[in-house]
């Protein structure tokens, strides 16, 4: 993750950010992880719209919900907001 | 008045992610959920400014950016001053024709160490002089990121590590400050109070806080895992509990006028339904000293405070 | 190219309604000011410029100085041009913006009616206010008079907005010494300034989405600033200050320059200011309005074949360390003059300046400090006469009995 650290000459003033934050990923820091049970889930987007990471991806092509194991840090929020019980938290 | 903005969830989730994935709040960050629901009510071009806190810490850990709208931080107690300079600023650039679009929309987000405490005065000032922006205070009621002390914001009773549970003193003494009440007192065209437990209600509150001209105030309660000690599994449902006992209702005020949210306002037309506030306490850390024999007329004080002050709120919007 | 010098109406200004004129005439798009004495005539004068119609700046009219200045930084990331003028108190109040704001690199222009801090409670001056300043990474400018005063904060527009620079800047007067006296100030046509300070000129940065965009909180091109930035990288950005601070002597110098080709008004080279230094054996150094009054003593020392002459410091951030050493290097004896004290410290600021400056200067002069001044104690020519007849007995005896002294002080 860390190349060769820039030096000031290089760095933007100011402190201005010149990574986006998804090149951080956040996966490594779960324990347990969502697992999605297609058949039960009616697409509510509850888990999407309640989900602290971005975590919870909608994929209007397909039609279905898919969680991004690179950022979910594994609080279980989406598990606990399901109307529907279709996910399940599961230990890495 | 406003036109009224109808939208489903999939039509959130087609929208852009302003805070982005990567950021660095804790698991189960209620102020995270927040953030992202606010951030779904954008209109259009937007410019947004935090004040030190949690989320302005974990957004933007050099040289990474959770952002993908233009944000500043600049300090703790000045966010409404700094959305204030960028109103003025996008004022007279539209002015002078210098501005490329039509209008755009200042949010400026703080937590309640950031609002109810050090950045009341920079608030307070830019309220009355009326800019055009929306303040969001996204209340996870204490000083989280500094490692949990009290703040105006903190429940009566509650644990932190400034309002410790003491043998002598159970938390914190004083109650939490009715600060909506003190923004409504502004009168200011818009102000109102959000859970993210019913993020349609604080989507759509959104949306008219940045519609309304003049300054907006959107209290959002923001449940912390590491700082309620609870699971983190829990938070949007103790947001929920939060409102179904009435210790933060929902409700806004348009241009003076008190109106109960539809998740309070069934409370009010069937108080059955109001649960006891046991329920919301029970399954926070910081509430866990209370339910020892020699602390529990703690909880009836908070009983009656919540009691109290909801039939205030009734009072004021006719429904009492 | 040469200019000719510009045709200049004379006006009756006092020191901040020069810097109210000279804002005015600056197109400044946004200022945010609190009201503090002696400082007060600038927001009321430009008040009246904005409710006649006659700017077109955003004047907001904040609960606090902690407020001025966040605005004005906050309105400056947004990327127009913003002024504040405060002092004393009311600096103080500014502190922890102070260093955000140069931190942001944001440009914005201040003037500093410097006034003594409490307690207890003074309203004259003296220049501990902006003295306690002089590390938050502004550049610092002080000046003599009301015409300077004009005169510095038309340039410091330029100063700070230049994208090699992009710092901060404050111009410094003394309370009612010249924040509130009448003089006759020579003032530019409106369109010459105007062309003078140009419109503010935003450098290209790159973001996190790897685009070069334009350093300024737009829509489009988004960027984020004011991070949080620990032991990885926070001392290269510090580095980056320091860097842009040595950049702008130069800057300063030919900023002042250009002025000075438009009204025929130099203030020595802009950075330093010597007064009858060629042949000197004797000098004192101060800042603002007390050199008037030291150069009148000067002159009556020289008139009796005294070799004595005067330094006034215009820029104290950058500090001209070159500058002060070659224009002293044939002085023998020097007397530093602080209007403020850092108690506890072995002389005032300047004093400690100067004299580390000197410290490598193949002369070695001798240095005494004489701290002065404080809460607008008066500083006539009678005690400037008593400090350059130290001086004379220094260069006799080659000897400096005691180097820091208060002077003015009742024992």
């Amino acid at each position: 993750m860390t190349a060769k650290q820039k030096g000031w000459k290089e760095l933007p003033i100011a402190g201005l950010c010149w990574k986006p934050s998804t090149e951080y990923f956040t996966g490594d820091w779960r324990t347990f992880k969502p697992m999605l049970d297609e058949e039960k889930c009616t697409k509510c987007l509850i888990c999407y719209i309640d989900c602290p990471d971005v975590a919870v991806k909608w994929k209007p092509e397909d039609e279905k919900i898919e969680f991004d194991y690179n950022f979910c840090k594994g609080c279980g929020i989406c598990a606990n907001v399901c109307p529907s019980e279709a996910i399940k938290m599961v230990l890495e | 008045m406003m036109s009224e903005w109808k939208f489903t969830i999939k039509d959130l989730a087609e929208k852009p992610e302003l805070l982005m994935a990567g950021h660095r709040a804790c698991a189960g960050c209620g102020p995270a959920v927040v953030y992202r629901q606010i951030l779904k009510a954008a209109r259009g071009p937007i410019i947004a400014t935090n004040a030190t806190g949690c989320m302005e810490v974990v957004s933007t850990i050099y040289p990474y950016t959770a952002w993908s709208i233009p944000w500043i931080h600049t300090a703790f107690e000045n966010v409404a001053a700094n959305a204030a300079g960028i109103e003025a600023a996008l004022k007279v650039m539209k002015k002078k024709g210098k501005l490329k679009h039509d209008h755009v929309d200042v949010i400026a987000f703080a937590g309640d160490g950031g609002t109810y405490d050090i950045g009341l005065q920079a608030l307070s000032g830019a309220a009355e002089r009326g800019h055009d922006f929306l303040y969001v205070l996204y209340d996870n009621e204490a000083y989280m990121n500094t490692g949990i002390q009290r703040s105006g914001g903190t429940p009566h009773g509650a644990w932190t590590t400034t309002s410790p549970a003491g043998r002598v003193i159970p938390g914190k003494l004083r109650y939490k400050k009715p600060i909506t009440e003190i923004m409504v007192a502004h009168d200011i065209p818009y102000v109102a109070t959000a859970s993210p437990s019913h993020w349609k209600d604080l989507i759509k509150k959104t949306r008219k806080g940045l519609e309304v001209e003049g300054t907006a105030f959107l209290h959002v309660l923001a449940p912390c895992p590491r700082g309620w000690r609870y699971d983190t599994s829990k938070t949007i449902e103790l947001a929920h509990l939060a409102v179904q006992t009435c210790v933060f209702p929902l409700w806004e005020v348009v241009d003076g006028e008190y109106a109960l949210s539809a998740p309070s306002k069934v409370i009010a037309l069937r108080p059955e339904r109001k649960k006891p506030i046991r329920e919301y306490l029970k399954g926070q850390g910081r509430f866990r000293h209370l339910f020892k024999p020699e602390f529990e007329s703690v909880i009836d004080d908070l009983q009656n405070i919540v009691d109290k002050r909801w039939r205030r709120l009734l009072k004021k919007c006719g429904m009492d | 190219m040469k200019m000719a010098i510009a045709k200049q109406e004379v006006r009756a200004l006092s020191g901040d309604e020069a810097v109210a004129y000279a804002v005015k005439q600056s197109d400044v798009d946004v200022v945010a000011a609190y009201p503090i004495t002696p400082q007060t005539i600038i927001v009321e004068r430009f008040s009246e410029y904005v409710h006649n119609g006659e700017v077109d700046t955003e004047f907001i009219c904040v609960e606090s100085e902690h407020s001025a200045l966040t605005a004005c930084l906050a309105a400056s990331a947004t990327g127009v041009r913003t002024f504040t003028a405060s002092g004393s108190a009311g600096l103080a109040l500014m502190h922890e913006i102070l260093y955000v704001t140069s931190g942001c690199r944001a440009p914005v222009v201040m003037a500093i009616v410097n006034r003594a801090l409490s307690a207890p409670i003074n309203i004259h001056c003296d220049h501990a206010d902006s003295m306690v300043e002089r590390d938050a990474g502004w550049i610092q400018i002080y000046v003599e008079n009301s015409q300077e005063t004009y005169d510095s904060v038309i340039q410091a527009f330029r100063i700070a907005e230049d994208p090699d620079i992009l710092l901060p800047t404050m111009v410094m007067l003394d309370a009612f010494v010249i924040s509130h006296t009448l003089e006759s100030v020579k003032v530019l046509p409106d369109d010459i300034v105007r062309k003078f300070v140009g419109t503010r000129q935003i450098p290209l940065v790159k973001n996190h989405e790897g685009k070069l965009v334009p350093f300024k909180l737009d829509p489009e091109n988004p960027v984020t600033m004011g991070p949080l930035d620990l032991y990885d990288y926070y001392f290269e950005h510090k580095r980056q200050q320091e860097d842009a601070m040595q950049r702008a002597s130069q800057k300063i110098k030919q900023i002042h320059d250009e002025y000075g080709e438009i009204t025929g008004r130099r203030y020595g080279n802009g950075l330093i200011n010597p007064y009858r230094l060629e042949d000197a054996e004797i000098a004192a150094i101060c800042l603002g309005s007390t050199a008037g009054t030291a150069k009148t003593v000067v002159d009556q020392l020289r008139a009796k074949g005294v070799k004595a002459g005067l330094l006034r410091l215009r820029a104290y951030r950058p500090f001209p360390a070159q500058d002060v050493t070659k224009v002293l290097e044939n002085v023998k004896a020097i007397a530093v003059m602080d209007r403020s004290h850092s108690f506890g410290a072995y002389g005032g600021p300047v004093f400690h300046e100067v004299r580390h400056t000197l410290y490598d200067a193949a002369t070695h002069p001798q240095i005494v400090n004489y701290v002065y001044g404080l809460g607008g104690r008066d500083m006539p020519q009678t005690l400037i006469h008593e400090i350059y007849k130290e001086l004379q007995k220094i260069l006799e005896t080659k000897r400096v009995k005691k180097p820091v002294r208060f002077i003015g002080v009742r024992e």
